[in-house]
């Protein structure tokens, strides 16, 4: 009798109950966790993007340096120097720019940030100008004789 | 973090990424998968000599399958946002897809099994048992008391069904650990179609010597005799896994070896050296070799009863080592190289650590537990009737 | 190097940029569009001398940890034709320098590395959640807030350029400076590049230099037979370079 069978599946057709509601459950806890951004550009949160965009920024960028700095420019982009960026030698200073009064940079000490480039190594590109320190300078301040922002020295001429 | 780096390393790779976690997770998952399989043997393919194992190997892959997700949990960053997967699961991440496949192993193939096959005794307990015992035996009747020859007829049909699907579920379930892996284009140990069915393969083989274990120990414990006819049958299953599991992880080895591609000369030198130990000693030496010969031994010759039963012991627990061993040389060996193919590093393992060997043993051994409480819950056997009985 | 179109496309773009910086809102500059860009970067071997100043400025803008590097520099000595096996170093990840080599004779060069910001990159494949993603102007980047830590991402990159931050207990790598270049700046480590070795280039931009000197010059990318579409491009990248 199809009653007799339904009354022996009972217990599956409970089951599938069971399990209908779960699946019910998940898709509304699903519906409520799920970031409201997901999805906007890709498969990811689009507020990311906002947020990673604002982090705040340690280099303030030649450009800014330039702005008040342009005497420095003027020299420097005469010389060999002249695609080294400021803050290459002089950190980061988006904090100087953001209020020149209150952060003063320290110069840098010649004696050990100009090896770091100029330090003769085999894997240096071989016209790049390189030297033994020790040999070159006796272990004096490189400023001496070169002048950081323009450092190229005509043979005999000395810094003024 | 002084590590220990021979030759080269990119700098961020020094630090291995996966720990022994991730070694034990596809090892319980293998368990459960092979655990499984051999269940269905029974009840697909009709192997009456397996049955006595049939409810144990269930409830085997149960207590496995309930301990699988906590080296991962363990091993994440945020467990805590682990929900995530189920949320936003990201459909070309294989490791998104496991959160479902794990699931509806767990829900819709082996609780449903156990259910399906239980209910009978289930229905029964509530009726006989008080107090708590008795709400909870209820709660697993679903309110349903029908364990009438009909019924019942349902539930062996339905159980089928549930059986034949649970089969290349158990597939999916350990076969896509492989794939985890054997997708990493970066990574030449890994990167490999073979990955999935290697995996596979393995989880049945220490699945069915688990099994294999697990009853003979629980026969002994019970003071009862040991289904002779079950276990030769048993062992014989483990040995033709084996020999297809022991043939596709030599054909990868062999064609390695011969194509000897860029990252040929680093691996070579990894396994002679760092994975020496693990790899040729204990995996494919004493963890396939010793077992093969010796169940292959006796199909051919004849072996007294006590002997066979000694070295089918032996032969399972060196099975479950050299399977333990090569989840340890895929994941942990794939880390110790350089992706320069020009250096190695040292996995510095941790004895009290999130990620560390006590962990990782407590999770081992976890299981056992979970098996003493479900085998009290849901007995395997009746206490009165010879085991290989109905 | 500073030219004169560079000036005139960046400045304005810069101090229009620098205003929202200043002032703290977090947005970014009001001229900037998504869809406009397709950032990759321009790596010129024949340039680069191995002062690490990048690996320090990009250190310092990102808060990068100890140990772990978003960006770092290799040393490469090859002998004669034996392409397969060079001798490579990397000391600190090149952060503070190189010591001097105690190779003689051979080819050596220094090859910078960071993230590739590849196009069809194998770590957003496999991430399970959706944590690391493709921004629409072509930057891989991670969503620190979302991700479980997994390290999947970091096993699929053939690079070696992700970590783990050690107390965020997330993935990290290089995010080619995005809260810079949406600002109209350049990147950390272009900035403080004294020899043009690392150059932003931006693909979709006709008049970024990128594309004359694709033009002009053989570049090459790391590991093209995985096909990952990465847009680090290298002038000059030996065929020993792993």
């Amino acid at each position: 009798m199809n009653l007799t069978k339904f009354k022996d599946a009972e217990h599956i057709v409970r089951l599938a109950v069971a399990c209908a509601v779960v699946l019910v459950l998940f898709l509304l806890v699903r519906a409520h966790f799920i970031p409201k951004s997901f999805g906007q550009y890709g498969h990811y949160r689009g507020d990311a993007l906002a947020e990673l965009s604002s982090k705040p920024v340690v280099f303030a960028g030649h450009q800014t340096c330039e702005q008040c700095h342009s005497e420095v420019l003027d020299v420097k982009k005469a010389g060999k120097h002249a695609g080294v960026n400021c803050e290459a030698c002089h950190g980061p200073l988006a904090k100087h720019a953001d209020d020149p009064g209150s952060v003063v940079p320290q110069l840098p000490d010649t004696k050990v940030l100009c090896v770091r480039c100029h330090e003769e190594n085999i894997a240096k590109p071989k016209a790049f100008p390189q030297v033994v320190g020790a040999q070159h300078s006796g272990g004096e301040a490189c400023k001496t004789c070169h002048q950081p922002h323009s450092p190229m020295l005509i043979p005999g001429e000395k810094k003024s | 973090m002084m590590v220990p780096v021979e030759g080269f390393m990119y700098p961020n790779e020094i630090e291995l990424q996966w720990s022994v976690l991730i070694v034990v997770y596809p090892f319980v998952t293998g368990l459960v998968a092979g655990a499984f399989i051999l269940a269905s043997l029974e009840r697909i393919f009709h192997v009456v000599a397996v049955k006595p194992t049939y409810r144990l190997a269930l409830l085997i892959a149960l207590a496995f399958l309930l301990v699988a997700p906590l080296p991962l949990q363990l091993h994440l960053g945020h467990p805590e946002r682990s929900l995530e997967m189920f949320l936003t699961p990201h459909k070309t991440s294989a490791m998104a897809m496991f959160g479902f496949v794990y699931l509806w192993y767990l829900m819709a193939v082996v609780l449903l099994e156990i259910w399906l096959d239980y209910r009978h005794e289930i229905v029964l307990l509530s009726q006989s048992t008080t107090g708590v015992k008795r709400l909870f035996y209820r709660a697993l009747t679903l309110g349903s008391s029908n364990i009438s020859a009909g019924a019942l007829h349902v539930d062996d049909r339905v159980g089928w069904v549930v059986t034949l699907i649970g089969i290349p579920s158990a597939f999916l379930l350990h076969g896509y650990v492989g794939f985890i892996f054997g997708s990493v284009k970066a990574n030449p140990w890994w990167s490999s179609p073979l990955m999935p069915v290697v995996f596979i393969f393995s989880a049945m083989v220490s699945g069915i010597a688990a099994v294999m274990l697990i009853y003979m120990a629980m026969m002994k414990i019970r003071k009862q005799p040991i289904d002779m006819r079950c276990v030769d049958t048993i062992a014989q299953y483990l040995l033709y896994t084996f020999i297809i599991d022991f043939a596709l992880e030599m054909l990868d080895l062999i064609h390695r070896i011969y194509e000897a591609d860029e990252s040929f000369r680093s691996l070579d030198f990894l396994l002679h050296t760092k994975l020496f130990f693990s790899q040729v000693v204990l995996q494919i030496v004493i963890g396939t070799m010793v077992p093969i010969l010796t169940i292959g031994f006796i199909q051919i010759f004849d072996v007294p009863e006590k002997l066979r039963r000694v070295a089918y012991a032996i032969c399972g627990c060196l099975t479950i080592i050299g399977i333990f061993a090569m989840r340890w040389n895929v994941v942990i060996g794939g880390q110790l190289f350089s992706k320069s193919f020009l250096g190695y590093t040292t996995y510095k393992m941790n004895l009290i650590s999130r990620e560390g060997e006590l962990i990782a043993a407590a999770l081992l051994i976890l299981p056992f537990f979970i098996l003493a409480v479900l085998v009290k819950i849901l007995p395997p056997w009746v206490e009165s009737q010879a085991p290989s009985g109905d | 190097m500073i030219t004169r179109r560079k000036l005139i496309v960046l400045l304005p773009a810069a101090a229009l940029a620098w205003k929202y910086v200043v002032a703290g809102t977090p947005e970014l500059a009001p001229n900037y569009n998504r869809s406009e860009h397709w950032w990759g970067m321009l790596l010129d071997i024949d340039k680069c001398i191995g002062c690490g100043n990048c690996v320090r400025a990009c250190s310092t803008e990102n808060d990068v940890p100890d140990g772990y590097f978003r960006t770092w520099v290799e040393r490469y000595h090859v002998e004669d034709w034996h392409q397969e096996v060079p001798q490579v170093d990397s000391p600190n990840g090149g952060k503070d320098g190189f010591p001097p080599s105690t190779a003689i004779g051979g080819k050596n060069f220094f090859v910078p590395k960071m993230c590739n910001h590849c196009v069809d990159s194998p770590c957003t494949q496999v991430c399970p959640v959706g944590a690391t993603l493709h921004t629409p102007d072509g930057v891989v980047l991670v969503d620190e807030s979302y991700c479980v830590g997994c390290r999947y991402c970091i096993q699929a990159c053939p690079y070696g350029c992700r970590f783990l931050h050690p107390r965020k207990l997330t993935a990290e790598k290089c995010s080619l400076c995005y809260h810079r270049i949406t600002k109209g700046l350049t990147t950390a480590c272009c900035e403080n590049c004294p020899t043009g070795a690392r150059q932003l280039a931006d693909l979709k931009n006709p008049a970024d230099p990128i594309h004359e000197f694709l033009k002009t010059h053989s570049v090459q990318v790391l590991k093209p037979h995985l096909a990952t579409g990465a847009k680090a491009f290298y002038h000059d990248l030996d065929g020993s370079v792993r």
